[in-house]
């Protein structure tokens, strides 16, 4: 247990202590090498690369050099990462070998391991994260403790304003308060359908119950999306102090975390930081010497991508089969166990701190007129900088693709990017200036979803792309309504037979058919949204369903039965490398004559294609 | 009063109606039938096949009318274009992947997807694809399980797991390959079924049905060595008219009874007179035990579904059931004993079928302990369903059929063992005895309103020659349950114990005409069944088991008296405690 003095005097010390954790000119003899610990740089050996970093250091008795352990500094393709603080030089992609050499040159000689730095797309070699074009239109509100604070140790947390918001909630406002203060931020909910927060929470708290719930919805589960697990596994102790926030303000003493337990690390982090807030007082009864109480218990999901909706995480927290329960009533009315129930995802939640302590007229000022804040995305597919990036609402895709993202890489053209995983849909290259707001993506037939941004290049088939999210959605359909149970599965067939080469016009016709009667009539989120990945393609890329259909033929080299590889006569020098290559003897023609594929050999395994250098081979 | 209302629009008619009514009711209210697929009144009210939509003014995407409530102000569209549409759909999708084989299917013609499919006039499938494919699960002696036509509506997950809290069935795997199944997608036969049929009962489509035995009949009946002997259940009688299109609760005992001997059988008893001789074992064995304090409360054991139930789930309290066998078993035995002697009948040559509204009989009339001298006392047992299908085969007119009673010497019976077939009913007949027994008069006070009536649970004091004696009747194994947690937890304090598997009685039991969702919503079929059977007891000259003469006549022949050795013989039995899974049963080896 501790005092709020003793909170207090943790703070205060232990802000100096790290002070230079965020200031490159911070008065200190002190050295804080820091090693991502997100997912991807665990799995790339960080936890090797930390153990060595601390061998060497004792080994070479080096003193005032700390090692540290972060969340994700969010540009995971260049990871691991290691960081160097004060000076905040950014290594990237260390291995356990390359600790003595930055040891003995950087922190030993003080000079820079110019191998290790990392190169920007435009071929600049950058000293510092921030200089990076990756991190230059990027503003870190949920994210702003990722990468600084040790995620395991709650002084660190305590020290960046850690706990300060709820101190402040529970000595100087009113639940209504609060409430009045979300509402006024604007924050909508992150998980996708951008219900207001404030207004969410002020329902919720208008119900009169024995016993109510926060419940905070960490079963991220899009394909490709890793926003959550980030925030996670870098920052728990601050969606803790939100869940906290979000009970006093609604009237709940008890909460839950529903986390998928392939989120290991997550999960463990998440515990610690409930141990830790336990041990000092923060969760449990009289809280800060008031009269509030709370407490939160961890629940795992199996991996089902439908408990993300959110009655069937409650019917799983329950103990029952994750399926979704049909709304109305809400959970704010009748939620876990029937009580009143209030649901945010973790990114909501990461937001709620900031907002107490900054003020709702400071949030407000980020973002658009209806969409306000930041939006963390994960960013991935065809694009060269795949990573964790947090953006004011409103910026442009184009900006997120080519600015922050870098471009498609070999040379390839932005054919599409999908947002909202499988419940989303595709945005085309004419609609890359649109702004990222709820809205905005809504009116191009996309949504924001929970933060999923796959790039698509111009290799890629559209119809292929739509099979692909069908057969998640298929796969990940509870089974409990007719429409997303069986009509999904139909979709599937259909969109298999058009990639096939066994489809008609009137496929495409039964396809919308289907599309429209299971967006209305299914009982869940899931269901309902099964159908958009395929009416937005269809929407954009009709042309390309149409090709399928009825010419029978696919202009990339997606769907094998549609395709067919040519060379061009015309270009062809005969230099005879597209035969060299070829794994299957398909190319035909003498020494210096021009080439032809025999396609009854040839597999489109495009081999061709990438070696000819005068691009002769299409398709 | 006045806020308890709520005034709504359903397709241009206003309807006032009270609060928290769904919008299916408040429509019904207004003439307007919403189909229906998934839902079964206070049972399943889930909203998962999506047949109900409706569409609501000012609100986004569809209603789920089977479980939505009405408000202030609301405007309903039953069957704009975009309804009607979507609910086409949703239909294709679900025959799309059903097999369709309505020819060579039980349920044809009382099939709630066929109604619809009619009414939609569904002539080819706008969706086909791949079909889930299961295999058919007939290991059980009672129930068959072919999922290739189940739709997934769950009501049968419903009466098993929330009804009878028994959770035999659920729903296993995901999406598209999700499927009914049991633990470890054993046969039901394997697992911690009872035998009880509410899932048939509940089913609107053929997935679910009784294993039909009356093939077996027709060749008895036409085997020349055969002496076939029917006997029908209480039950039956009341439910049999269903089938030929008579109004639920008719009595058609008489009508019954001309189509058995039509059908050929050699006699035609009553079951009833086999529940006069439960009455009186088990009223001698209660008031035995009552005297001696001997494992009270004393538990009935006539119904099937029950005594497995028991056996699996609270072998610690065996010694409470009572050790009476059923009536059919009793009769059974009685026929191929006492009446094979008095007629001079080979009892080898015997064929005794049971006519039960249950299918836990199926499963009863097999056990090791329902012998005697190597015979079965019952050959075959089939449900009210399959006689109704045997007459129809017959070519009978049943509707057109004089009456005619039961043939003697075994056919005269009680009004209070036709009671045997309703919740509260044994109890009231055992009662009617034990006063008789306890007090050595011959009471008028015969009627036990308290134990009347179709709550799950009906609990009362009676006051026999001056002492206090504690009863419940329980119907439904949910309630069941909580009646053996009263007794094993000590809270208990009653000496006399009625159980019977299905809610309601053998009236509801899952041998009986099967009644659609929509039926079951307007009309309170357990009520007029019950009704009925009260009706014959009434109209009864003999309302006391004991004084039934064909009884008195038996024991004072061959049985000597309750109780004595030949009737422990023949009229008693044993249990065993059972696993819940066979599973379990191999690991302990």
């Amino acid at each position: 247990m501790k005092t709020l003095e003793e909170i207090h005097k943790i703070r205060e010390e232990k802000r100096k202590e790290l002070d230079l954790r965020v200031n490159t000119k911070a008065d200190t003899r002190e050295k804080h090498i820091l090693v991502c610990h997100g997912t991807g740089c665990t799995s790339s050996k960080s936890p090797e690369i930390l153990e060595n970093f601390r061998k060497i250091l004792k080994e070479k008795n080096i003193e005032n050099v700390r090692v540290i352990m972060t969340g994700c500094f969010g540009l995971c393709a260049k990871g691991p990462i290691v960081i160097i603080r004060p000076e905040d030089t950014f290594y990237s992609n260390v291995t356990p070998e390359d600790c003595e050499e930055i040891i003995q040159t950087h922190i030993v000689e003080g000079k820079i391991v110019e191998r290790l730095l990392c190169k920007d797309i435009d071929g600049t070699i950058v000293n510092r994260l921030d200089d990076l074009n990756f991190y230059k239109k990027q503003k870190r509100i949920a994210l702003k403790n990722c990468g600084v604070i040790n995620p395991e140790c709650i002084d660190e947390y305590i020290a960046f304003d850690g706990y300060r918001a709820l101190e402040r909630v529970l000595r100087e406002m009113t639940p209504e308060e609060v409430i009045e203060t979300i509402k006024a931020s604007g924050l909508r909910g992150r998980g996708g359908a951008g219900f207001p927060t404030g207004k969410k929470w002020e329902i919720t708290k208008g119900y009169q119950a024995d016993q109510k719930y926060v419940v905070c919805n960490a079963d991220e589960g899009d394909p490709g999306a890793f926003m959550d697990r980030s925030i996670l596994e870098g920052d728990p102790h601050s969606v803790l102090e939100s869940m906290m926030i979000a009970g006093y303000a609604i009237g709940a003493i008890k909460g839950f975390i529903y986390v998928r337990a392939e989120y290991p690390i997550a999960v463990k982090r998440f515990q610690k930081a409930i141990d830790q807030a336990r041990e000092y007082g923060i969760l449990g009864k009289n809280i800060f010497g008031t009269n509030f109480e709370f407490d939160v218990e961890v629940r795992l999901g199996a991996g089902a991508f439908v408990c993300g909706e959110e009655t069937a995480l409650l019917e799983s927290i329950e103990g029952k089969r994750g399926q979704p329960r049909v709304k109305p009533p809400y959970p704010a009315e009748s939620g876990l166990w029937g009580k009143p129930t209030l649901i945010n995802n973790v990114e909501t939640f990461a937001n709620i701190t900031r907002i107490i302590l900054n003020g709702a007229e400071w949030y407000s000022s980020i973002g658009t007129e209806t969409s306000k804040g930041t939006k963390v995305f994960a960013l991935g597919g065809n694009v060269n900088n795949i990573g964790l990036v947090e953006v004011p609402m409103g910026t442009t895709l184009r900006e997120i693709v080519f600015d922050i993202g870098g471009g498609i890489p070999n040379g390839r053209q932005f054919k599409a990017a999908q947002t909202g995983g499988p419940s989303g849909g595709c945005i085309p290259v004419e609609h890359l200036d649109t702004p990222i707001d709820y809205e905005s993506l809504k009116t191009i037939g996309s949504m924001m979803g929970s933060g999923g941004l796959i790039v698509m290049d111009d290799t890629k088939c559209m119809v292929c792309l739509a099979k692909f999210y069908l057969e998640f959605t298929v796969s990940e359909s509870c089974g409990k309504c007719t429409p997303c149970r069986i009509g999904t599965k139909r979709m599937l067939e259909i969109l298999e037979k058009l990639c096939n080469g066994e489809g008609s016009e009137f496929d495409i016709y039964r396809l919308e058919k289907l599309a429209v009667n299971i967006q209305k009539a299914s009982i869940c989120g899931l269901g309902q949204s099964a159908p958009n990945p395929v009416s937005s393609t269809l929407k954009y890329f009709r042309e390309e369903f149409r090709q399928h259909a009825i010419e029978k033929e696919c202009k990339t080299l997606e769907c094998k039965a549609l395709s067919k590889i040519t060379i061009d006569p015309e270009k062809c020098k005969g230099c005879g490398l597209c035969q060299k290559h070829c794994p299957v003897n398909a190319i035909e023609g003498e020494a210096r004559e021009k080439r032809v594929i025999n396609q009854d050999k040839c597999i489109k395994c495009g081999t061709c294609l990438t070696n000819c250098p005068f691009h002769a081979i299409g398709n | 009063m006045e806020e308890n209302l709520v005034n709504l629009t359903i397709d241009g008619v206003k309807v006032t109606t009270k609060k928290g009514t769904t919008i299916l009711e408040a429509a019904k209210e207004a003439g307007i039938d919403i189909p229906t697929l998934c839902f079964l009144k206070d049972i399943n009210e889930v909203g998962d096949c999506r047949m109900c939509i409706v569409e609501v003014e000012g609100r986004r995407g569809f209603a789920t009318s089977c479980i939505q409530t009405v408000e202030e102000g609301m405007v309903v569209h039953t069957h704009t274009p975009n309804v009607l549409e979507a609910r086409h759909v949703i239909l294709d999708l679900i025959i799309s992947n059903h097999a369709k084989d309505c020819l060579t299917c039980t349920r044809s013609g009382n099939c709630e997807l066929q109604a619809l499919a009619v009414k939609f006039n569904v002539l080819d499938v706008e969706f086909p694809g791949e079909m889930t494919k299961h295999k058919i699960d007939d290991l059980s002696p009672s129930i068959v399980r072919d999922f290739n036509k189940c739709i997934l509506c769950r009501r049968c997950v419903a009466a098993c797991k929330n009804v009878q809290k028994i959770g035999a069935i659920d729903c296993i795997n995901r999406g598209f390959e999700s499927c009914i199944s049991t633990v470890g997608d054993h046969s039901l036969n394997d697992v911690n079924c009872t035998n009880c049929g509410q899932c048939i009962e509940a089913c609107p489509t053929g997935a679910l049905h009784e294993k039909e035995t009356i093939q077996d009949v027709w060749v008895k009946l036409k085997d020349p060595d055969a002496y076939v002997v029917v006997q029908t259940a209480p039950a039956v009688r009341v439910a049999l008219g269903e089938e030929f299109g008579m109004p639920i609760g008719t009595n058609v005992t008489g009508k019954m009874v001309t189509a058995l001997k039509r059908l050929g059988f050699d006699k035609v008893f009553d079951t009833n007179t086999g529940a006069d001789f439960t009455i009186m074992e088990e009223a001698h064995e209660f008031v035995e035990r009552f005297k001696e304090n001997d494992h009270l409360p004393m538990i009935t054991s006539c119904s099937p579904g029950w005594v497995k139930y028991i056996e699996m789930n609270y072998p610690e309290l065996l010694p409470h059931l009572s050790t009476c066998k059923s009536p059919h078993q009793m009769f059974g035995a009685l026929v191929k004993t006492y009446f094979a002697k008095r007629e001079g009948i080979d009892p080898n040559k015997i064929y005794m079928v049971s006519v039960m509204p249950c299918i836990a009989k199926k499963f009863e009339r097999q056990r090791a302990e329902m012998k005697n001298e190597g015979l079965y006392d019952v050959d075959n047992v089939i449900t009210t369903r399959e006689l109704s299908r045997m007459i129809k085969q017959a070519n009978i007119e049943f509707e057109q059929l004089e009456d005619s009673t039961f043939d003697n010497p075994m056919g005269e019976a009680t009004g209070a063992a036709a009671i045997f077939g309703t919740t509260g009913g044994v109890m009231e007949a055992a009662l009617r005895t034990a006063q008789d027994i306890l007090t050595g008069q011959d009471l008028e006070k015969i009627d036990f309103e308290q134990v009347r009536g179709g709550e799950g649970i009906k609990r009362a004091t009676v006051n026999i020659g001056g002492k206090d004696i504690k009863v419940v009747a329980a119907s439904g194994l949910a309630n069941a349950q909580k009646i053996m947690e009263e007794i094993k937890s000590g809270k208990a304090d009653y000496q006399f114990v009625e159980i019977m598997a299905c809610p309601g009685g053998c009236i509801m039991g899952g041998g009986q005409p099967i009644k659609s969702s929509k039926i079951r919503r307007e009309v309170d079929v357990r009520k007029l069944r019950a009704d009925a059977l009260y009706s014959i007891d009434e109209k009864s000259t003999i309302r006391k088991s004991h004084e039934n003469p064909i009884l008195k006549q038996i024991y004072a022949e061959y049985l000597e008296a309750p109780g004595s050795y030949r009737a422990h013989k023949l009229l008693h039995t044993h249990y065993v405690e059972r696993p819940k899974y066979k599973i379990m049963e191999e690991q302990k080896g």
